[in-house]
């Protein structure tokens, strides 16, 4: 229990630094980085938590698919990074002044205040050979299907979505048009020609 | 002994620095879509350290539901993102006033 104390700490703590660094960061690269890492130390505090399918798929989802299309995007832009630093330096103390407001009145709110609601034993642990995988697909297959269903329709609209705002068509390109090439008719491509015949000299 | 509390002492203190990253970043609408998803982020804490405290499953499977919304919705903002900037040159949101009335 000791080492589950630590443990915790030490992620939380890397977890906070890897977000002061994702706001604070001047390079938005160094950004996307710190962001990863803090989705990392995120996945590991779920691990203990014993919430382990979502922790692993928080890094395949998240580290994996998402914060590569973000490193894509910032890569492909070009920002303008001084810009940015003149922000910073302007409004760091409005943002940094409503947070700790915003963090005094939930914490109080969760240890004062909490009306007897949370108990300082920590969480029940979970009975011997529970699969915390298998229990969330027994109820994510039967009672949440069609929520699942409709998920998946979101990601099919999210693909749709994302593929015709960013194709475009470059004028001049040279490309099939096989609705034309599939009605195509023999006439169309062939010409008879009626004339006399020629006499060998 | 690590419980409730904690869990959710660090998604506050998570929401509240990703509200501090929108109102510092408020030019970069990249570095908003992200404090967005640290936002998110700390939305999830709260659902799993509720979901182990109550032992209902019932919480696990929203936060499963939150990170596919939150995948598309990255996707679409990253798109959206990229035919901006391939119109205007820019993504500082205080150039976005093309709609103004």
């Amino acid at each position: 229990m000791m080492l589950h104390s630590v443990l915790f700490y030490v992620f939380a703590l890397f977890m906070l630094g890897a977000a002061v660094g994702v706001v604070f960061s001047r390079n938005p690269v160094h950004s996307v980085m710190f962001l990863v890492l803090t989705f990392f130390q995120s996945a590991l505090l779920w691990l203990l938590a014993e919430a382990e399918f979502l922790a692993i798929v928080l890094v395949l989802v998240y580290v994996g698919a998402v914060m590569v299309l973000f490193l894509f995007v910032v890569m492909m832009l070009d920002v303008n990074i001084e810009a940015a630093k003149r922000s910073i330096a302007r409004y760091a103390w409005v943002g940094i002044s409503i947070a700790l407001l915003m963090a005094i009145e939930l914490i109080q709110l969760i240890w004062l205040r909490n009306q007897g609601v949370a108990s300082t034993g920590g969480f029940a642990p979970t009975p011997e050979g529970y699969s915390n995988t298998k229990a969330l697909g027994a109820v994510l297959y039967t009672e949440h299907v069609y929520a699942f269903e409709i998920a998946a329709v979101i990601l099919l609209l999210a693909i749709i979505a994302a593929i015709t705002l960013t194709m475009r068509k470059r004028p001049g390109l040279k490309v099939q048009d096989i609705a034309a090439q599939v009605a195509v008719r023999a006439k169309d491509r062939v010409r008879v020609v009626k004339m006399a015949a020629e006499k060998k000299q | 002994m690590i419980g409730l509390e904690h869990y959710l002492t660090l998604a506050a203190m998570l929401f509240v620095l990703s509200i501090a990253g929108i109102i510092v970043n408020r030019r970069n609408l990249i570095l908003i879509l992200m404090c967005i998803e640290l936002m998110l982020l700390a939305v999830n804490f709260n659902f799993i350290a509720f979901s182990r405290y109550l032992g209902d499953e019932t919480g696990q499977i929203f936060v499963f539901f939150i990170l596919t919304v939150a995948a598309a919705e990255a996707a679409i903002g990253l798109a959206i993102l990229v035919v901006l900037f391939r119109n205007k040159r820019s993504i500082a949101v205080q150039e976005l006033n093309s709609l103004k009335g």
